[in-house]
């Protein structure tokens, strides 16, 4: 068979949202691919420049569909560094609770999207089933399921509900009680193992210098994680590890996201028993003041971040923002050349595209 | 009584009905047109009539009943990966009986939706590649009999083609070469591959699964389904033949293409492998056939190695043989939900590397008991 161009995209089962990956193929082995982003673009950082700053929280919900609370609390982060507000510390606790529960939501849709790419279909259900758990208790705590639009600035929109602690403790409970059936069935699956030990490899200085980040990142061996290197919000008071693994491969990023389950129940436990009483907002001004603001956080995707620029109106001048995958997908070439079209998909799967994010 | 004369019984039942009018009709016409008539008539009771016509009831009762069985296979398909994945099956259409009726619904809507052909697809490729996969798969069927008494004879002697099983095995080869060409004929990149990855398939497994076959045989003494099965008197060949038992699981599994090996229509990389660029009720027959494969796969495996309709007097053979067929094809099913698919590469690997020579060790095996004069 001769070489020919085949186009993974924008419609197809494997691109998780509107993308286009074309590779070029020998039979069955990939010797060239060019992934394509920009079919999603909405304009999100020209919209904001339109906007004063409490109407723009809506709007950053919905650059990612699977972790929006992320987005949210990075872009309130960047305008209280903006703004100089003074965030209470029960605001600062009830957020990280909150970013880890969608953290543990975002990369069980990513498992559960994973396992579907590969053809097990139980994997799928299961993990969909589980985010259910979790969506459910930030729709407690925000009245929202998918764009939650809960942090403010200067602090959360509101208190926790009742029984919130009781509720927050036993999902975890559960969770880890699921996550050790996950690595009965992934793990101990033989197949699954022949599909991702030693695809996808991705070297630790290509990783580095292509700017690669997040689970990606850290599965190529590179223990980098914001939430320890740079300390946001609590994560200083809050005992937890980064975790990698050094095989580089889609196992690797695999391994990763399941033991970053693992940590952020930890972290909500935590954070249930640390919560301190007090206020949880205070009023922020409504005009910023001119200067520029910057944030990252530990998106479930990679490191994220914004900076924005005020000019001591309510709106701010310009709003940046360094989407993760944007970054990680430019990687996808280096991975993917030399292995099989059969492959694409857990490669592609591995790196939890999410294209809201990338195309802004 | 078996099959065949059941259906002996009632052609010749139509046939002396419609005789008895024919030559009444005959006996008020003109002599020379009456001698016509006469002809005719005694052309309809001939032997050869009979039997050819016997044969074709034989073989519309044995699709009829193949059909019904493949609906309730598609049923209990759905009702067990709901249970799996932890949801209710289908239950809406015919709430009563357990949702049974989804799928009399899903064919209504499938033959009621436009059947498109792609403009530059290749015509005749493209509508003779449905024909030749659900023909052969359909023939399969029709080799396999469900009990002595019932299934395709040619005369009263009792049930099965003379050479059954060779006919079935070479019936359930010819798909993937369909597949192969529905996959050319669409001039889609997509089903290109699925076609081709179905050809590569097909040469990992199929020599295993024919070696697996011939230790069989070779146990039995016989290439009918009534000779094998009657071997089994004793001992089920799955016991002494438990490695090719295995064996032949994997293939079976591999021929009717579920999940770990169902590369041609990997839907995750290639949308729907071979079969994207059909739609309609050629897209409904080809879902259809792929599950009749499966219970012909269940049935092929119970009647060489779980003993085929041999059991307990409880309840007929027949009933026996598709209590077998449906628990293996409720094992394939389990392992179709439960796993992931495989690459193109590594099932070849599996195919030479593992397979292969396990099947020659079980042929061994098979070759030494026979010499042992154990069977």
């Amino acid at each position: 068979m001769a070489e020919m161009w085949i186009n993974m995209g924008p419609q197809h089962p494997m691109t998780h949202g509107l993308w286009n990956l074309r590779i070029k193929v020998d039979g069955e082995t990939i010797t060239d691919a060019e992934p394509e982003v920009g079919y999603l673009h909405r304009g999100i950082e020209k919209l904001c420049e339109d906007r004063t700053y409490t109407q723009i929280i809506p709007i950053t919900d919905r650059l990612c569909y699977g972790s929006s609370l992320t987005w949210s609390h990075l872009y309130c982060l960047t305008v209280e560094d903006l703004m100089g507000v003074e965030v209470p510390e029960r605001a600062e606790y009830i957020r990280v609770m909150a970013i880890e529960m969608q953290r543990i939501a975002s990369h069980l849709m990513w498992l559960a999207a994973y396992a579907a790419d590969l053809g097990m279909m139980v994997g799928f259900i299961y993990g969909m089933r589980d985010r259910e758990v979790f969506i459910d208790l930030l729709q407690a705590l925000s009245g929202s399921r998918l764009t939650y639009n809960y942090p403010r600035i200067g602090g959360v929109a509101h208190d926790l509900p009742h029984n919130f602690d009781r509720d927050a403790l036993r999902a975890c409970e559960y969770m880890e009680k699921k996550l050790k059936e996950y690595e009965d069935i992934y793990d101990g699956s033989k197949v699954f193992m022949m599909r991702n030990e030693g695809i996808g490899l991705l070297k630790k200085e290509d990783a580095l210098n292509l700017g690669v980040t997040g689970p990606p990142l850290r599965g190529s061996g590179v223990k980098y994680d914001l939430r320890k290197d740079m300390p946001y919000s609590v994560y200083e008071d809050i005992d937890f590890q980064p975790r990698s693994h050094p095989a580089c491969d889609c196992y690797a990023r695999y391994r990763v996201r399941m033991d970053e389950m693992w940590e952020s129940c930890r972290i909500i436990r935590q954070t249930v028993k640390k919560m301190p009483k007090g206020k949880w907002r205070v009023v922020a001004p409504r005009n910023a003041p001119e200067g520029t603001g910057f944030g990252r956080v530990e998106d479930p995707r990679g490191e994220a971040v914004m900076y924005v620029v005020g000019n001591g109106t309510d709106r701010p001048y310009r709003l940046k923002i360094r989407s993760p995958i944007f970054v990680t997908v430019s990687a996808a070439p280096k991975m993917l050349i030399g292995y099989k079209v059969a492959d694409v998909v857990a490669i592609m799967g591995g790196l939890d595209m999410c294209i809201g994010e990338a195309d802004r | 009584m078996n099959l065949y004369e059941f259906c002996y019984g009632i052609i010749h039942w139509l046939v002396d009905l419609v005789n008895n009018l024919w030559y009444w009709l005959g006996d008020l016409l003109p002599w020379w047109f009456g001698d016509f008539f006469t002809a005719v008539g005694d052309f309809a009771r001939s032997d050869g009539h009979l039997s050819v016509m016997t044969i074709l009831l034989e073989g519309v009762v044995i699709l009829v009943v193949g059909l019904v069985n493949v609906l309730n296979f598609i049923w209990i398909d759905r009702k067990l990966s709901g249970r799996i994945f932890d949801f209710y099956g289908p239950y809406y259409v015919g709430y009563r009986i357990g949702g049974w009726l989804q799928n009399l619904a899903d064919g209504i809507k499938l033959f009621t939706k436009e059947i498109i052909t792609p403009a530059k697809a290749d015509r005749v490729g493209f509508l003779v590649a449905p024909i030749v996969f659900v023909g052969s798969s359909v023939l399969v069927l029709a080799a396999i009999p469900f009990s002595h008494n019932f299934g395709i004879a040619t005369n009263d002697s009792g049930a099965g083609i003379p050479a059954g099983v060779l006919f079935a095995f070479a019936m359930f080869a010819i798909a993937p070469f369909a597949i192969l060409v529905a996959g050319w004929s669409s001039n889609n990149k997509y089903t290109l591959i699925g076609g081709m990855r179905s050809a590569a398939q097909m040469m990992s497994y199929e020599i295993p699964m024919l070696l697996i076959v011939a230790s069989v045989l070779l146990l039995a003494g016989g290439f009918s389904f009534g000779e094998v099965v009657d071997a089994q008197h004793d001992i089920w060949f799955a016991i002494p033949l438990f490695l090719g038992f295995i064996v032949f699981l994997v293939c079976i599994v591999a021929e009717v293409e579920v999940q770990p090996f169902d590369l041609p229509e990997a839907e995750a990389e290639l949308v729907e492998g071979w079969t994207t660029e059909y739609c309609g009720m050629r897209f409904g027959l080809f879902m259809m056939t792929s599950y009749l494969r499966g219970y012909a796969g269940g049935a092929l495996t119970t009647a060489l190695f779980l003993g085929g309709w041999q059991g307990p007097r409880l309840i007929p053979d027949e009933f026996w043989f598709l209590i077998k067929a449906y628990i293996v094809f409720f094992v394939v099913e389990w392992m179709r939900w439960s796993l992931p698919r495989i690459r193109v590469d590594q099932i070849l690997g599996l195919g030479w590397k593992r397979l292969m020579p396990l099947a020659i060790l079980n042929l061994l095996i098979a070759a030494a008991m026979k010499t042992m004069g154990w069977f």
